[in-house]
């Protein structure tokens, strides 16, 4: 079972990381970075259009007022039609092609507000990059949101491994 | 007598799972936990020595109180706790990527 648990996660580790998550122990922030192979107004633009977020993010967007002061407001629902996920929040800056500052809120969860901070960067004329600084109202909260999908994919680690070990056993 | 009971098997449960969770970020007692769920407190019990016998809890004894947290160091041997949360965001600008791609040559054919 030991040796099992070591290629699990040899092949986690040599996956291309693309996407980077920067979280510091006991610290209530994180810093998510990626490089796209996309050009900057593009990149831009699939934060900024709501037909393009809800594309993307996989929600249904309400309401998104992409400017100074604006709002918006997401909502996905299964095929019953029960809301099973609702977040909306506030712009506080919104300067095209280079910065976002904006708060995010999931309804209905001990997670709080987290404040959100965007920023848009050209790398060439084809590719660019997105830091994205978020910051919680405490550092528990932080690794709440950060456990959430680690939570979720137990049942799925687990289920891979009894793949593995049901193949072996034929 | 099978003493060091199986982590995957440990984890299989939706309700260890739930615990698991709770004392991500915290210590609590088995009261405090067992308050989380519907189940008899006698239940939350057996699910609390179960994962202690695995070893992805550990317990303090603090005067009469016993305190269970998250083993990290167990934790990281089955998966890295971040990897999940940095794989959602990678999908999720994987998605992005393409849509824009595609948003792309169907701008410039016009």
């Amino acid at each position: 079972m030991k040796k099992l648990v070591s290629i699990h996660l040899f092949k986690i580790n040599n996956m291309e990381q693309k996407t980077k998550i920067n979280a510091e122990d006991g610290k209530q922030d994180l810093m998510i970075t990626r490089e796209f192979d996309l050009p900057l107004e593009l990149l831009f633009k699939a934060y900024a259009a709501p037909e393009i977020v809800e594309q993307w993010m996989g929600t249904k967007v309400l309401k998104l007022e992409s400017k100074k002061h604006g709002s918006y407001q997401f909502e996905t629902t299964d095929a019953h039609g029960n809301v099973v996920f609702k977040a909306n929040g506030v712009i506080h800056e919104f300067s095209p092609n280079r910065k976002i500052t904006r708060t995010f809120e999931m309804d209905n969860t001990p997670f709080g507000v987290q404040l959100e901070v965007y920023e848009f960067e050209q790398l060439t004329d084809d590719t660019s990059k997105l830091n994205m600084h978020v910051i919680y109202e405490s550092a528990a909260q932080r690794d709440q949101v950060l456990a959430l999908p680690f939570a979720q994919g137990l049942n799925m680690a687990h289920n891979r491994i009894q793949e593995i070990l049901n193949t072996l056993n034929n | 007598m099978n003493l060091r009971r199986d982590i995957f098997q440990a984890m299989a449960d939706p309700t260890r799972r739930a615990i698991l969770l709770l004392l991500a970020s915290q210590t609590m007692t088995a009261g405090a936990i067992a308050s989380n769920f519907d189940t008899a407190r006698p239940t939350v019990s057996k699910h609390l020595q179960i994962l202690t016998e695995c070893q992805l809890l550990e317990h303090k004894q603090n005067g009469r109180e016993i305190y269970y947290q998250i083993n990290a160091k167990k934790m990281k041997e089955v998966a890295d706790f971040i990897e999940p949360f940095r794989k959602m965001w990678d999908d999720r600008f994987n998605k992005l990527e393409t849509i824009m791609k595609n948003y792309k040559s169907q701008n410039n054919e016009h």
